[in-house]
């Protein structure tokens, strides 16, 4: 029956007050997965990638996936009434919380809290009956893959129990521990008007009580600076304003607080371990919600992972510190840079400009890791929001929704375009453009001129040296040669797409809809945006040092260790580059010849196509890109996404479904395939390749082998 | 993805720990599958496997030198679309003359005992496919090829 679950029988066995409850045991769960065959579609899709090479990325998307196969694979009709009338004869229509119970969830050596589902206030049969499914799917999330060594998950033999237990809308909620964490003689209680989720989540500072272990004795009593508290509603939860009488006082009178110590002391005792225990008053009386012994918080970098599960509320206050503040300064500071006449400064002024500049640069690479990234977790929550409520056959129709979303990158990509159609249209302007450029009509040299000052000097390798500047004007040639892929609406229309979105919700959550798509949309929009941006700074710390460098030179100073692009953006980020390996062949004994044939990765976006290869380990190679061509990369960032109107596909070493090649790649209706592990040294510049983005496999061709 | 090394040792672990293959061979009619015991030299180069001479596919390979072998682990069951290796093995058959102390038949024997009287008899021919190239499946989609060169 899984750790929560004969936790709350043995509260009952020992006579503690406890919500009503029923325990679906881990045997429901096993008939389901494979009486649907769930089973074997759950263990087909670990097949592409040892988890070892998993980043937690594709985690993530292999956790949506296998959500989804879980929201939209029917009950078996046996099953289905078994659990039914369960549910109906427990509870009728009273408002239940849906939780996991795994065996060995809350086992004694280490703290698993938070990695499976728990949904609360959820009301009438079919809502239960979604959502014990998905408290099952949770037993594959991204967390629990994340820990699955710790959890022994195996597909073979992990199952999950569900415990379904009435809503006791508490007045006052909390958590206990008998023994603190900090300080073993002492016991913490930390209360919260209205529901627990608001402690459980952190997006609310609690009252925070500790006692002496021994007798009880209050030792401090701190109150918080609260001002909202959580409660139910008819489709959820909301967060409503705490009375004023009641925000400075505490949450729990002195007897509260006593009935809360005796009841953390009696269980400490019955289960013969301290006990972290969370609890709710409802009209005076005290209910024991979950006790589990008190557990070690596992400290290792994949915390930080778990960290970018942000709640909605989070986000948006995210969303609204980003674009109100943080956006507009990053443009400021940027703009400031860029409108700085370098040529001014004096040897040593440019060398304390160098300085600044690489300080910019890293303020704003931390807030890109600490907020931006954080804030990409809103397309993620879009999407779990979005197929929950329209269940659509693929798991990923939310991208399409949000498909079209202005961004810098398509903006500039556009403005390339058009320059791109002038040249196609009049052969005579393109010939002048190769061959004579000074004699170029003033109309189309202020364009150029207008794209340089927009985007010339964000866009890595687009800058205002007459090198760049070159390399642009045979990139125009070379697209206007070909034919360019435009941004095209591939599959559904992502209006259509709103429209139905927007049908399955009752009028009272149209609004709640709403904010959620559009805190998606500046989500999806700005995880391309500030990569264009940041690089825009990075651009400018750079254009600095090549200053220093072309003064050294003209000055006969030899010692410089920057003498290309990425080695300054190596020394700006102080990156050591590795040498990069390629695919591995015998020394030992030539005779023996290893050669990929088949590649395996995610199918980030839909299509086929076949070209040559044109691997890109250094930025200035995407202007050798042509026409056609399939570039691979370790991956591909929005300073990047102006070559994809040349190209047929997209292959990135960087797995993910979310990532900027795939977005763009969805953009432009090409196939991309991510996740392939050493791309850039398995696939050589001039292999033939066919990129299979429904199937997410890469076929490299060889005379040998073609026809196979 | 492997590296040479790594892929030879994972095809004689796999095929030390299998007995049966998949004969492909064909005829003007169209191709042919039959289940053999095979042996293999520990190089990799050689296939060993007897069968009678008066079976379609003896007739079969005495025409058509080029054959195909399929040797794999699965278990048949979902876990191998993970788990399961699966090699196919190209090149050209020829038999071989059953001396007694022939090592081809040293090595046949050694890995199947209880064929002695089969391989043995007057009617049983004794054949070795002399790879070319393996292609070499893991994970239900991922393939490399291991050419073997003279």
């Amino acid at each position: 029956m899984g750790g929560k679950a004969f936790a709350l029988a043995e509260l009952v066995r020992h006579d503690v007050r406890v919500p009503d409850f029923i325990c679906f045991s881990v045997d429901a769960y096993q008939q389901y997965v494979e009486a649907t065959g769930l089973q074997a579609r759950i263990q087909l899709e670990f097949f592409r990638k040892e988890f070892s090479q998993m980043r937690w990325e594709e985690m993530w998307d292999a956790a949506l996936r296998i959500q989804h196969m879980f929201q939209t694979t029917p009950w078996p009709a046996a099953l289905r009434d078994e659990i039914v009338q369960g549910i109906e004869s427990h509870f009728g229509s009273r408002p239940v919380v849906v939780r996991s119970s795994a065996p060995g969830e809350d086992a004694q050596q280490s703290s698993f809290a938070g990695l499976h589902e728990s949904f609360v206030n959820i009301r009438g049969t079919d809502a239960i009956l979604d959502h014990i499914k998905l408290v099952w799917a949770s037993l594959w999330s991204d967390a629990a893959l994340l820990y699955r060594k710790e959890l022994n998950l195996e597909v073979e033999t992990s199952r999950m129990a569900v415990i379904v237990q009435e809503l006791i809308a508490g007045e006052v909620s909390g958590i206990v521990f008998s023994q603190s964490p900090v300080e073993a003689s002492q016991t913490v209680i930390e209360a919260v008007y209205g529901l627990n989720q608001a402690l459980v989540d952190g997006s609310t500072e609690p009252d925070r009580w500790t006692l002496h272990r021994k007798d009880g004795t209050v030792l401090s009593c701190q109150v918080a600076d609260k001002t909202n508290m959580t409660v139910p509603d008819n489709h959820g939860l909301r967060t409503e304003d705490i009375p004023p009488d009641k925000v400075e006082s505490p949450c729990l009178s002195s007897t509260q607080v006593q009935e809360i110590f005796q009841i953390a002391e009696k269980l400490e005792k019955n289960f013969s371990a301290p006990q972290d225990i969370e609890w709710t008053f409802r009209h005076g009386k005290l209910f024991t919600l979950q006790s589990r012994p008190i557990t070690t918080q596992i400290e290792d970098s994949r915390n930080w992972y778990m960290t970018l599960r942000r709640s909605f509320e989070n986000l948006q206050d995210l969303k609204a510190e980003i674009q109100n503040h943080l956006i507009p300064q990053m443009i400021h500071d940027a703009e400031t840079m860029y409108t700085t006449d370098l040529a001014r400064f004096s040897d040593r002024e440019l060398l304390l400009e160098i300085d600044k500049r690489k300080e910019i640069f890293k303020h704003w690479q931390k807030i890109y890791w600490d907020k931006f990234i954080p804030f990409a977790h809103g397309v993620r929550l879009f999407g779990q929001f979005y197929n929950q409520a329209v269940k659509p056959a693929d798991p990923y129709e939310f991208v399409d929704l949000l498909a079209h979303t202005p961004m810098q990158s398509t903006r500039r990509n556009a403005m390339l375009g058009h320059l791109v159609t002038k040249l196609q249209r009049n052969p005579q302007l393109a010939h002048t453009l190769k061959h004579d450029p000074e004699r170029l009509d003033e109309n189309f040299k202020n364009q150029l001129r207008e794209f340089h000052a927009e985007y010339g000097n964000q866009a890595r390798g687009i800058a205002d040296t007459p090198d760049d500047q070159n390399r642009l004007v045979n990139l125009l040639l070379e697209m206007a040669s070909g034919n360019p892929n435009p941004a095209k609406v591939r599959g559904k229309n992502p209006a259509a797409l709103e429209q139905n979105y927007f049908r399955v919700f009752n009028a009272d959550q149209q609004e709640h809809a709403a904010e959620v798509l559009e805190l998606a949309r500046v989500s999806y929009q700005l995880r391309d945006d500030d990569n264009i941006y940041l690089g825009k700074i990075e651009r400018a710390a750079v254009t600095a040092m090549q200053e220093y460098q072309h003064r050294a030179q003209q000055q006969d100073q030899a010692q410089h260790a920057c003498r290309n692009y990425e080695e300054m953006i190596a020394s700006l980020k102080e990156i050591q580059q590795a040498p990069r390996k390629g695919f591995p062949v015998s020394k030992t004994d030539s005779s023996y010849v290893l050669k990929p044939r088949q590649l395996i990765g995610q199918p980030a976006a839909v299509g086929v196509a076949t070209g040559k290869a044109k691997v890109i380990a250094e930025s200035q190679q995407l202007y050798e890109v042509k026409s056609g061509e399939i570039i691979i990369c370790d991956s591909i960032d929005p300073n990047m996404t102006f070559i994809v109107p040349l190209i047929a596909a997209i292959v990135e070493r960087r797995g993910g479904m979310l990532i900027h090649g795939a977005i763009i790649a969805r953009e432009y209706g090409i196939p991309c395939v991510t996740g392939i592990p050493k791309a850039t040294s398995i696939i050589h510049t001039g292999d033939t390749l066919t990129v299979d983005g429904h199937l997410g496999i890469i076929t490299i061709h060889t005379e040998e082998n073609d026809g196979d | 993805m492997q590296n040479t090394a790594k892929a030879k040792k994972q095809l004689q672990e796999l095929f030390r720990k299998q007995r049966l293959a998949v004969l492909s061979t064909q005829n003007p009619e169209g191709p042919y599958g039959s289940l053999i015991a095979f042996a293999h030299t520990e190089d990799l180069r050689e296939i060993i496997f007897a069968t009678s001479r008066n079976t379609r596919k003896y007739a079969n390979l005495s025409v058509h030198k080029q054959v195909a072998l399929l040797i794999d682990n699965r278990s048949n069951k979902t876990a191998d679309f993970r788990r399961a290796v699966a090699a196919t093995a190209i090149g050209k058959n020829r038999e071989i003359f059953k001396r007694k102390n022939s090592r081809h038949l040293r090595l046949y024997l050694e890995k199947h005992p209880y064929l002695k009287e089969f391989v043995e008899a007057p009617t049983c021919a004794l054949l070795s496919v002399s790879v070319e190239k393996y292609y070499i499946v893991n994970r239900f989609q991922q393939v490399v090829e291991l050419h073997l060169k003279k």
